[in-house]
Formats: structure tokens, C-alpha cells, sequence
């Protein structure tokens, strides 16, 4: 790839601007990933440390570490901050940082909407947080069903900031999708079609087409609920004993939250797949095997997806009917599920093996995936889901499927994708202890659940009696979480010390088959100087093998002045203010009268404010970003 | 840039092995009273059945798959100064057969799946012992159990009697938020709702006492909603309906009662003060306000059911074996016991006068 140096041009004199300032209003796709990527570490921490003493609490029979009530709010927050305030946003992350590098693009289509996204999760999960505080935190389960989580019953306002919460991250979710989309859609180099592109640009292209279509049906449930606890409605209610009219229907919600929970787990896992399928080839020297296979059965996971809800809801009695038609076609979906599985193996099937630590945690997530796919299998026989659903049956399930499947693609990928992102390199030798300690502890802790489950174990439950044989399972499990936690700190003492004094990383030190390994570590500003030109898929690996080279030469780190960049913003994070006012204002307002308080009122007029800011900003602005 | 060094081929292994055995070494702490996996009633023999199958199977897909997985991870292990391997991009025809085969082993799964979900769906029409099944209403509670017996005209809580050999028809409902019925040795769970009932059904094989538990977040207790079936023989369980049709006599005999019900043709026995005392206790601090004692013609339920007491084999709902202690205990300090229950006692009990509750509900049989 040639290596111009630019023509300085006459600027306008770029004002000097703090650091803080630069971080709270850029707009450019790699500082917002880093943010996204860095508040969501935290985030997983405290929903760790909510699990550990979960797991403390259930180390015996009959324990009170801690009170039923707390108990039942660190196990809704940590499913809670798990899915939306760690998965999603540490694949947010990588969608950010990486999209527009796989697709040779400067940025992605709608920078500031980008950042909206950010400040709008980082202000709802400190909003979700806020109620530890005061003691209030959400305790009606992530999946708040009713009547449980009407004001009849959960008067308080943990229930409030769980709505809210959830709503306000939604909205990012929302916007991130729509921008995505467009960017993969409309952004890519000349000459990458569809069936070129990276496949983790494809996984965020159907996780975006997901979003999309699911995260309207929580919106329209959540304000629902809004409207039964905050209005009066009665919804999901049935008795008018909580104020309304009575006559609602709590199945109502179940059906709503599922059309859009069951499609969320697979927003949480085909970004962790699109990851697995960028890293494998890499350390198997070979190209993905079955690529049009692995396209269009991650698209039909995705169409299935919407197909299966009701699995969750197999003991309401829907009649035999719905349990046949929801049984087969969650059995379904193992199908695709399975051929990607096949097409890793195949993949690795012929290589030559290079065992660095990305790809130890992508064959980690292989073979856990495997078992999580293996035990939802056997969830989708509704009879058999009689005696397991509810137990900690599933509690393994997911968590291998979520934890061996996600976190394990993540990591990877955080391994894999770090010297791109800050220019050094993890140490080898830590890495691998953080595997094998991971790995360890990851199954101690959730392999006896399958156990303790079909033993008769209930999820959800405080403490539980002895004499039922679950005291050793529990025990084993509460070992194994520790040990999970001691593999956390390897990683941060990884972080830290290569932070410090770490190896600085070359443009492509794992041999590269994607565009981001074409440019320096990290990226300057503006990513590609020449706007790259593609010709097949596994663009970077077609252009070493037209040089005849393993690896290219060491691209410099050029001037870029003349390249325009999108300027940075303060709307955005206002925007992003305006909305938690606004959320905050009808948590406020309690008893219903008038729907909006004047909390709400002022919120709504900050953020009003600040979109027409935003819209009338001009392109051009005479501090306008030129790439220095 | 330092090289990689290939995993000593017995980590994995090892690895994993040690897991297992400390899995399997946690798990000599049986027996295992509320195991799915033990059945002794025709729906959980259903299930297991169905269940058992997709064991077997994915026992079979777990050792292929992953043993493909490690095959690969050994055989192809490479340096870094390796040549280029070969570079295959795909096959239609392994793509098409790797499609086909998960394809048939689910359809396999499919048949009994669909055969077990319709017949556990209808409740048979005749029990193993010839009667016709008996009618049970379930009402979940935040955080206890009522059962009803309609056609005995009998209202009980937290202990369910049955019959050995009679099909049990269960009328779920539920009084607050969603709770789910669970006894795991006799059938799946059901989830009881406040607006629909629910069914679900059972016919027990064998005697015995089996606990159950609340298997839908219902709330702060929803770990302590546990509850016991004791499965009767059929004279046992005709004695237990004679008793609790007996605690009519309590209920509206308006005369220093008899609580322990007197044999045919003999005198009843003579009060006893401490009993006599505590009977005028459960009224006069309250505790009849929200609990019935009688199991007969009660209309409201607050409080669980307390007919047959002094017999029952826990308290608290299915937690708290049922010993003078525990019962006193749970009278004095109930909040300590089970944060956030409704039972919050109006007006101050001393020692003695627990006494002497305790030993009236003593003779609630």
C-alpha cells in the first residue's frame, strides 16, 4: 500500500483544547470505542463482584451473609449489568473501533449520533448503579416480570430504576443500530462487496438488523409498564388492587419481553461468532472455511431468532399446540447453530496451528459453546424444559453459552484486536495464565449447576435447606467464581503492566488477513491515508500475496493534513443529559396527575435544545477538524 | 516477537478431569430428595423418558464434536517458520451432509418430543387405582401454599396429602404475583398465574414424604416457598380427610371445645388448662385473624391454613422442621426468621404464653 506523505495546507488555527474536553466531545469512532470499551470493563467488575458474593451467599445451606431483599437485588442487577452495561457494550467496542477499519472507512456514517450512543449508556448504567445508593437497587429479576413488578407489588422505586434504566439504554442501542447499519451499508471501500466484507462486519450487520427490529418491542413494553406504575394503567395488572382498573393480562409482558429477549441473546452472541471467525484463520494460516455457509447461517439464526420466544414461557401452560410449534423450531436452530460450529473445526481442519493467546480463547469458546448449545438442546424439549426451566439447569446453560461463548470471543478478540488498539502488546505468558485459570474456574463454577439444577435446585432463591444434596455442587461453584476472579486480575495486571512498559506493537504482528492490520498501531486519526481498493475477501492477504510477502512493510505514520474529519461535539453528550433528566423526572413524579413533572419538562427541553444545536451545527465550522 | 509454545497435550485433559472429579466428589453429599432424575409418578416418567434420550444423544454429538475439536487442536499444530498449508476455502458437499445429519438426529428428538408434550397434556380420565382423579386447587401465596380440596370440602396449606395410585388433577392459581408449582419427582413445574388457572397433574407410584418448591421468582421469599407432598396409602389418607373433617367440631361448637378428636362411642378426654389456655391465646393475640385452624368452610385466606399443625412435618412453608423450638422461635422472631412476611404479631406474646400456644397447636392432628 503506498505511503504518501501529504502537502501541509493552510488551516485555521486549530484551538488548544484540554484533554477532557477532546475526550467528552470527539467524535471520532476510535476514542468512542475506547470508551465504550473502558466503562464497560467497570461495569463488568461490579456485575462480578455482584456475582461473587452471589456465590458467597450460596456457598452453604441456610446461609445469611446476606438479606433475602439484597440477595434478590445483586442477582437482578448482575443479569442486568452483565447484558447491557458489559456484553453489549464491550462488543459496542469493537463495532466501534474495528467497522470502519474492516471496511476501509475514515469513520462510521453518523459520527455524533455515534457518540450519542456512548454518552446515553455510560449516563444509563450510572443511572441503573445510582439506586445501590440508595439502597433502592432493581430487585424484580433482568427480566422484571409482572405482576411482580407492578406498584402493587414492588411499591419502591427499584422497579422505577430498572424501567428507566433499561429504556434509557435502549435508546443507545437504537441509535447505534441505525448507525451501523448505514455505515456498513454505504461506507465500504470500493470493490468490497457483500460477500467480501470480514465476517465480523457481517455478524454486526445482522446483530444491528436484530436491534433494530427487537429493541421497538422493549420500548413499547417498558412504556407500558411506565404507564401501570407511573399512570395507572393496568396492562400487565390484574387486580385493581395497585390502582388501576384491574384486568390486565402478566402474560402480556411475558410475550412482550421475550419477542425482544429472545433475539437479544443472539445480539449477544453473533458478534462473539464474527469475532471467532476473524481470529481462527488468522492462527490457522488458512482462510474461514465456508464463507457463504457462515453468511447465510448467521442470517438465518437471525430470522429463526424471532421464531423461538415462547421457549421461554414453556411452563405457563400455553397448551400443547404452542409448546409443539415453539419445541421444533428452537430445535431448529441448532441446525445453522451446528454448521457454524463445523465450518471452525474446518477452519482449523489443515491449518498450521500458531497457539497464541487469541487463539486459545477462541477454541475455549469452541468447545464451552459446544456444551451451551448441546444443554439448549435440550431445553427446547418442552417436557424436559418442565423439570429444567427455572433451575439451575439453565443457569449453566446460559452462562456457558453467554460466559464460555461471549466473554470467552471477547477476550479473545481484546487479545487479538490490543496492539491495534494502543499500540502494544499483551504479554504472551500472562495471557495464557488468564486462559487456563479462566477456563478452570469457568467450569468449576457452572459445570455442577447442570447437576445441582436437575437435582432439584430452584434459580432465583436466597439460600436453600440441607438434607437436598446441593450443599457440594454450591460449594464447588463458589470455589470456581473465585478462581474466575483471580483470572480478572491477570488480565488487569496485564493491562496495567504493558500499559507501562509494555512491547510496542508493528502495524500486523499476527500476520493479518483483514484491512485494520494494514495501517500503524494504533491508527492515526484519520485510519487510511489512500482509501484502500479491494478485490476478494481477505482484502489484506490478497494484496500480501500480489506483493509475494507474509508481512508488509511498515507503514509510516504520515502527516494528514488535508483529510477532513468530522469535527467534534458537545451535543451529543447534552443530548445524552437531557434524556436522563428527562427518564429521572418521571421517576419523580409519583402519585399520577399530569404526566411529565417539571423534572421531566426541563429534560425534554435540554435535549430538544440540543438536537437543534446539533442539526443546525455547521459542516464547515471555522475551528472546523482538520487532521494534524 | 516471542514464539508461542504449543500446550503440553495433557493439559486439557487433565484439566478437565479434575473438574469432573471434583464435580462428581461434591456430588457423594446424596440422597437427593427433590431430584428430577428418580421418578415415582407416570409424568415425571414421561419427561425422564423424553429427557433420557437427548442424554444419549448429546453424549454421542459431545464426544464427536469435541473430539474433533482437540483432534484438530493437536494434529495441526504449526511453528512459525511453517510453509503456507493448503488453502481450501469450503466444500458444498461436506457443507450439504454437515446440514443433513444435525438435521435427522433432531427429527429423531422431534417425534417423542411432540408425543410427550400431548400426552402430558391431558389428564387421564381413570388413576391407576380405579378411581377417578381427585381434584386439587393449588393457590401460591407470597409466600406459602393453600390447597383446597373441593370435592372433600377440606382447605389445608404447605402439606399436600395424596392418595397413592390416584391421579391428582391440580387447579393452579395464584393469589398475588406468578409462583410455579414444582414437585420434581412426580411432574414438571406449572406456573401459577392471578387471572387463568393453570393444570397440571400427577399419579404417585410409591408412599412417601417428597418436599416441593416455588420455582417462579415470586418476591423477597421466593427461597423459602417450599411445601411437602406426603403421599398416603389409601387408609392414611382416609384417616387424614376423617381428622381434618373433624376440625369442624372446633370451628363452630361454641362450647369449651375438644380439640383432640374423641374416639367413637368414648367420652372426650378432659382439658387440659395449658391447652385450654392457649386456645383462648390464639384467639384473643390475634393469630385467628389471619389463620384459620379449622380446615372446614374457610372462606378467606391471609395466613396459611394451620389445620393438622401440630402434626405437620415443617413450618414456614416447607423449611422449618417442625419441632417446639423452631415453632416458638418462629412465633417470637418471625421477621429474623423470614424477612418481609406478612406475619407481624399485633400485640406482644410473653414466654409462658407461647407455651401454651404451642401446646395447643400441639394437639391440632
Amino acid at each position: 500500500m503506498a505511503t504518501t506523505v501529504l502537502e501541509p495546507t493552510q488551516t485555521a488555527a486549530y484551538a488548544k483544547r484540554s484533554v477532557l474536553v477532546e475526550w467528552l466531545t470527539t467524535v471520532d469512532h476510535k476514542r468512542v470505542g475506547i470508551l465504550y470499551g473502558a466503562s464497560a470493563f467497570v461495569f463488568f467488575l461490579i456485575g462480578g463482584l455482584e456475582a461473587e458474593v452471589i456465590r458467597l451467599q450460596l456457598m452453604k445451606p441456610d446461609n445469611h451473609l446476606v438479606s433475602p431483599e439484597f440477595y434478590n437485588q445483586l442477582f437482578t442487577m448482575h443479569g442486568t449489568t452483565m447484558i447491557f452495561l458489559a456484553v453489549m457494550p464491550i462488543s459496542a467496542m469493537f463495532f466501534n473501533f474495528f467497522v470502519p477499519l474492516l471496511i476501509g472507512a475514515r469513520d462510521v456514517a453518523f459520527p455524533r449520533l455515534n457518540a450519542m450512543s456512548l454518552w446515553v449508556f455510560i449516563l444509563g448504567g450510572l443511572f441503573l448503579n445510582f439506586s445501590f445508593i440508595l439502597g433502592a437497587a432493581p430487585n424484580g429479576g433482568w427480566f422484571g416480570y409482572a405482576p411482580l413488578s407492578s406498584r402493587q407489588f414492588a411499591p419502591g422505586v427499584n422497579m422505577d430504576f430498572w424501567m428507566l434504566g433499561l429504556q434509557i439504554l435502549g435508546i443507545a442501542s437504537l441509535a447505534a443500530g441505525v448507525n451501523f447499519f448505514t455505515t456498513i451499508l454505504n461506507m465500504r471501500a470500493p470493490g468490497m462487496t457483500l460477500m467480501r466484507m470480514p465476517m465480523f462486519v457481517w455478524s454486526v450487520l445482522v446483530t444491528q438488523v436484530l436491534v433494530l427490529l427487537s429493541f421497538p418491542v422493549i420500548t413499547v413494553a417498558l412504556i407500558l409498564l411506565t404507564a401501570d406504575r407511573t399512570f395507572g394503567s393496568s396492562f400487565f395488572s390484574f387486580s385493581a388492587a395497585g390502582g388501576g382498573s384491574g384486568g390486565g393480562d402478566p402474560m402480556l409482558w411475558q410475550h412482550l419481553f421475550w419477542v425482544f429477549g429472545h433475539p437479544e441473546v443472539y445480539i449477544l452472541i453473533l458478534p462473539a461468532f464474527g469475532i471467532v471467525s476473524e481470529i481462527l484463520p488468522v492462527f490457522s494460516r488458512k482462510p474461514l472455511f465456508g464463507y457463504s455457509a457462515m453468511v447465510f447461517s448467521m442470517a438465518f439464526i437471525a430470522f429463526l431468532g424471532f421464531g423461538v420466544w415462547s421457549h421461554h414461557m414453556f411452563a405457563t401452560g400455553m397448551g400443547p399446540l404452542a409448546d409443539s410449534f415453539f419445541s421444533l423450531m428452537t430445535m431448529l436452530i441448532a441446525i445453522p447453530t451446528g454448521v457454524k460450529i463445523f465450518n471452525w473445526i474446518g477452519t482449523l481442519w489443515g491449518g498450521s496451528l500458531q497457539f497464541r493467546t487469541p487463539l486459545y480463547f477462541a477454541l475455549g469458546f469452541i468447545a464451552m459453546f459446544i456444551m451451551g448449545g448441546l444443554s439448549g438442546v435440550m431445553h427446547a424439549v418442552q417436557p424436559a424444559d418442565l423439570q429444567q426451566t427455572d433451575t439451575y439447569f439453565v443457569v449453566a446453560h446460559f452462562h456457558y453459552v453467554l460466559f464460555g461463548g461471549s466473554i470467552f470471543s471477547l477476550t479473545a478478540g481484546a487479545y487479538y484486536w490490543w496492539p491495534k488498539m494502543f499500540g502494544k502488546m499483551l504479554d504472551e505468558g500472562l495471557g495464557k495464565l488468564h486462559f487456563w485459570l479462566m477456563l478452570i474456574g469457568f467450569n468449576l463454577t457452572f459445570f455442577p449447576m447442570h447437576f445441582s439444577g436437575l437435582l432439584g435446585m430452584p434459580r432465583r432463591i436466597y439460600t436453600y435447606p440441607k438434607g437436598l444434596g446441593f450443599d457440594g455442587y454450591n460449594m464447588a461453584s463458589t470455589i470456581g467464581a473465585l478462581i474466575l476472579a483471580v483470572s480478572f486480575m491477570v488480565f488487569l495486571y496485564n493491562v496495567i503492566r504493558t500499559w507501562r512498559s509494555g512491547e510496542h506493537a508493528p502495524a500486523d504482528p499476527w500476520g493479518g488477513a483483514t484491512l485494520e492490520w494494514s495501517i500503524p498501531s494504533p491508527p492515526q486519526e484519520w485510519n487510511f491515508a489512500v482509501e484502500p481498493m479491494v478485490t476478494e475477501k481477505d482484502a489484506l492477504w490478497a494484496m500480501k500475496r500480489a506483493a509475494g510477502v507474509r508481512i508488509l512493510p511498515e507503514p509510516a505514520r504520515v502527516s494528514g493534513k488535508g483529510i477532513h474529519l468530522p469535527s467534534p461535539s458537545w451535543w451529543p453528550l447534552f443530548t445524552a443529559i437531557g434524556l436522563l433528566i428527562f427518564m429521572t423526572g418521571i421517576m419523580l413524579k409519583r402519585p399520577w396527575a399530569f404526566p411529565f413533572g417539571p423534572v421531566s419538562m426541563a429534560g425534554f427541553a435540554i435535549a430538544a435544545f440540543s438536537i437543534f444545536k446539533w442539526s443546525y451545527e455547521p459542516v464547515d465550522h471555522p475551528t472546523s477538524h482538520q487532521a494534524h | 516477537m516471542r514464539h508461542s509454545r504449543v500446550p503440553r497435550w495433557w493439559f486439557a485433559p487433565l484439566g478437565l478431569l479434575c473438574t469432573l472429579a471434583i464435580v462428581l466428589l461434591a456430588g457423594c453429599s446424596g440422597p437427593y430428595p427433590q431430584s428430577t432424575l428418580e421418578p415415582r409418578g407416570d409424568f415425571a416418567e414421561m419427561v425422564d423418558s423424553v429427557f433420557m434420550k437427548t442424554v444419549y444423544l448429546a453424549t454421542v454429538v459431545f464426544i464427536l464434536v469435541e473430539g474433533a475439536l482437540l483432534w484438530a487442536v493437536f494434529k495441526f499444530r504449526g511453528k512459525p517458520g511453517d510453509p503456507d498449508p493448503h488453502q481450501i476455502h469450503g466444500s458444498t458437499v461436506v457443507e450439504i451432509v454437515w446440514t443433513i445429519i444435525p438435521a435427522v438426529v433432531l427429527a429423531i428428538v422431534a417425534v417423542p418430543t411432540v408425543e410427550t408434550i400431548f400426552s402430558t397434556a391431558k389428564v387421564p380420565t381413570t388413576s391407576t387405582d380405579g378411581q377417578p382423579p381427585m381434584k386439587v386447587e393449588v393457590i401460591g401465596h407470597q409466600w406459602f401454599w393453600e390447597f383446597r380440596y373441593p370435592e372433600l370440602g377440606i382447605t389445608t396449606a404447605n402439606e399436600l396429602h395424596v392418595p397413592v395410585n390416584r391421579t391428582i388433577d391440580l387447579r393452579m392459581k395464584s393469589n398475588d404475583v406468578i409462583h410455579s408449582f414444582w414437585v420434581p419427582q412426580f411432574a414438571g413445574k406449572r406456573d401459577v398465574f392471578p387471572n387463568r388457572e393453570t393444570r397440571l397433574w400427577f399419579t404417585a407410584k410409591v408412599t412417601g414424604e417428597f418436599p416441593g418448591a416455588c420455582a417462579e421468582f415470586c418476591g423477597t421469599e421466593h427461597g423459602r416457598m417450599d411445601f411437602y407432598l406426603m403421599v398416603d396409602s389409601a387408609p392414611a389418607f382416609q384417616a387424614w380427610v376423617d381428622r381434618r373433617h373433624a376440625d369442624s367440631t372446633m370451628q363452630f361448637n361454641g362450647m369449651p371445645m375438644h380439640p383432640v378428636v374423641a374416639a367413637a362411642g368414648q367420652a372426650p378426654p378432659p382439658v387440659d388448662t395449658l391447652v385450654a389456655e392457649g386456645q383462648k391465646l390464639f384467639q384473643s393475640k390475634g393469630c385467628s385473624s389471619c389463620h384459620s385452624i379449622s380446615s372446614m368452610h374457610v372462606l378467606t385466606v391471609i395466613g396459611p391454613n394451620l389445620s393438622g399443625i401440630g402434626s405437620r412435618k415443617m413450618i414456614a412453608a416447607g423449611w422449618l422442621p417442625n419441632t417446639d423450638a423452631n415453632l416458638r422461635d418462629w412465633i417470637e422472631h418471625t421477621q429474623k426468621l423470614k424477612p418481609d412476611v406478612l406475619m407481624k404479631l399485633p400485640m406482644p406474646v410473653s414466654d409462658a404464653e407461647v407455651t401454651a400456644l404451642i401446646a395447643y397447636l400441639r394437639t391440632m392432628r
